[in-house]
């Protein structure tokens, strides 16, 4: 079990709170929701160690392409960058 | 006289010798129907050391029977045999080597032996004289891997000999063709014998004997996917797919490799592509198994024609009742044959879309990877642009290259690859791991599935990069490194240059296609499970056991 967290000031804040996703090999869950504070938090638990940077480099893309703010919560079975991607769109999706 | 009967015999030594050979095995023999009992002495009399033979093993049906009582005989008569085979896929096939019975091999696939494989090469049990593409093989068996005996598997047979091989004909009229008309030995293992077959797909005078099996042919339901297992991934690399590629050339006739990824794409033409109005006008022409997960576009109208390598278990009741769409016998069951599948698919599709284990920045793709020696199905005949082409269509003239009045087209040859396999496994690498194998385990060059430069278009979740428009190398590597993701090769990626790129076409994002990432869902598949196939299907599909979870 890993934890990585990523943070982010400003941005647009999320308006409602999203969750999908499942708890599942090769999956993940999201939980997306207006932030505490200012700013973009993610929090991430994942099963798979070892592999930060190539966390940190999808977050940080998703980070780069929306100026968001709220508090994403993943918990993570072994999903790839691509669906941890997608994911994240559609919980944003949702959250808007 | 005597110089006419020396000069005979300096020129018929085969058919002396096949004369010799059969005269050995006539106690078994009652007309053309040998003794299964017996096999394995047959065997051992018929196949001399050094022989070359041809265990049929395809990437469906496999002479199983034959194959175990091969592995059994005595490897003090029979040793150092020269296998060829395009699918060295049983664990028996690699007793062989072990037990010296075989001693060189020329193939095309190994993919569930090829650790076992990797290992006895390291060991130096196994000579590999080259790993092949099928058509290349079926070639060589024409030229200097000809068989001095065959050994094949058929349904059933009559008196005469004359073999029955219901939907999976596949490799047999290749392989019995090549041994027979050059006095090679053909011995056909058989579900059973009966009076009349439905139909005659290899005829007697090419068989040498029949032998009926222990039980039915060994056979694999390699192109059934459970569409359950298709995730929104999938779905959104086969929506940036359609639009990107199918729409945007005018895609009719093309082949769909095995996976998860064009499995997708066949499920959601009756519903995203029939929201583009493409019905008739791309995917209406196939070389392709018959692939269950093709079923809700065939019932609603998509696909005029299909060819195939090879049947599929499950496929046999639905693909009688739509004989308009398959190659039938008068029987009514599906003729496949690779050899005539393969060349279609070389010559006469429009496209090749396929997945990959890794691809590297030039989009050269292997599935070799470390500890493995896999090798190739039909992915390298059909993933490259023929040459040899002159006929024109709306797809191929659509990457048309040359002026001055001498214009070619080209094929489409696309990889559809996720940028991870698993979560730290990139599919998008720096170097093959094939790269690396060169002068190893019996590799003169880099097994490479597809060359680079016959890659046309890599699509990935992230977008679609059209190589064939790139201007030199460093665009085309800018291009894959724009849709590459967070692989080390993605990570190259400069905003300003992925713009240049978009902005003239080379790259495109799913909004430049006009496909909403959000989406892509489950929702989008005709089928959600192989029991909606079951239904789309009007319960003509019976998926295998293990298929069924009702």
């Amino acid at each position: 079990m890993q934890r990585i967290v990523l943070e982010r000031a400003g941005g647009t804040p999320v308006t409602k709170r999203a969750h999908l996703g499942a708890v599942a090999s090769g999956n993940l869950e999201v939980l997306c929701e207006p932030p505490a504070g200012d700013g973009a938090t993610i929090v991430v638990s994942t099963s798979v160690d070892g592999y930060e940077p190539v966390w940190r480099a999808t977050l940080e893309r998703f980070l780069e392409q929306h100026f968001i703010a709220a508090a994403i919560e993943i918990n993570d079975f072994g999903a790839t960058p691509a669906m941890v991607s997608l994911r994240l769109e559609q919980a944003l999706e949702l959250a808007r | 006289m005597m110089a006419m009967l020396a000069l005979e015999g300096r020129w018929n030594t085969r058919a002396a010798g096949k004369a010799q050979r059969l005269a050995s095995i006539a106690f078994a023999l009652t007309g053309k129907v040998l003794d299964g009992e017996r096999i394995v002495e047959v065997l051992e009399r018929l196949i001399r050391p050094g022989d070359r033979v041809c265990l049929e093993g395809n990437n469906q049906k496999q002479a199983d029977f034959l194959s175990r009582n091969l592995a059994a005989v005595d490897p003090e008569r029979v040793h150092d045999m020269h296998l060829v085979l395009s699918v060295l896929g049983r664990p028996e096939h690699v007793d062989l080597f072990e037990r010296g019975i075989a001693r060189k091999v020329d193939f095309s696939f190994s993919g569930p032996q090829s650790l076992r494989l990797a290992q006895l090469v390291e060991d130096g049990r196994v000579e590999i004289g080259a790993i092949h593409t099928y058509l290349e093989l079926f070639g060589r068996y024409f030229i200097d891997l000809t068989p001095n005996v065959a050994l094949v598997a058929a349904d059933a047979a009559d008196a005469a000999g004359n073999l029955y091989t219901g939907a999976n004909t596949e490799e047999t009229p290749a392989i019995v063709e090549a041994t027979a008309f050059r006095n090679g030995i053909v011995i056909a293992q058989v579900n059973e014998t009966t009076g009349e077959l439905p139909r005659v797909d290899i005829p007697g005078s090419w068989v040498d004997a029949v032998v009926v099996a222990d039980r039915p042919y060994a056979i694999e339901p390699l192109f059934t996917r459970d569409p359950a297992e298709i995730d929104d991934v999938a779905i959104l690399m086969a929506m940036l797919a359609i639009r990107g590629v199918y729409e945007s050339h005018r895609v009719r006739r093309l082949n769909h490799g095995i996976g998860f990824d064009t499995a997708a794409i066949e499920l959601i033409l009756p519903t995203f592509g029939e929201s583009l109005g493409l019905r008739g006008e791309i995917c209406t022409h196939w070389a392709l198994n018959p692939h269950p997960t093709l079923i809700p576009a065939i019932e609603s109208g998509w696909v005029e024609s299909i060819h195939s390598f090879g049947g599929e278990l499950g496929m046999e009741r639905y693909i009688a009742a739509r004989s308009d769409v398959f190659f039938t016998g008068p029987d009514g069951s599906l003729r496949s044959n690779r050899a005539f599948a393969q060349m279609a698919g070389l010559y006469a599709t429009d496209l090749f879309i396929g997945s990959t284990l890794q691809l590297d920045r030039d989009a050269n793709s292997s599935t070799a990877t470390r500890g493995r020696i896999a090798g190739f199905g039909g992915a390298p005949n059909m993933g490259s642009d023929p040459h040899g082409r002159r006929h024109a269509s709306d797809a191929w003239l659509a990457l048309a290259r040359g002026d001055d009045g001498i214009a070619r087209g080209r094929k489409l040859v696309v990889q559809l690859v996720e940028t991870f396999r698993a979560s730290g496994v990139p599919t998008i690498v720096e170097r093959l791991d094939a790269a690396g194998m060169v002068g190893k385990a019996g590799f003169a060059i880099a097994p490479v599935m597809i060359y680079g430069d016959d890659v046309t278009h890599v699509v990935t979740e992230e977008g679609v990069a059209y190589l064939y428009r790139a201007e030199n190398v460093d665009d085309r590597r800018a291009a894959l490194a724009a849709i590459a993701g967070v692989t080390p090769v993605g990570m190259e990626r400069r905003q300003e240059r992925t713009a240049a790129l978009r902005a003239v076409g080379v790259v495109a994002y799913p909004q430049d296609l006009g496909v909403r990432r959000g989406d892509a869902r489950r929702s989008l598949l005709a089928a959600s499970s192989m029991a909606d196939l079951v239904r789309w299907s009007d319960d003509l599909y019976d998926p295998p056991a293990r298929f069924r979870s009702w």
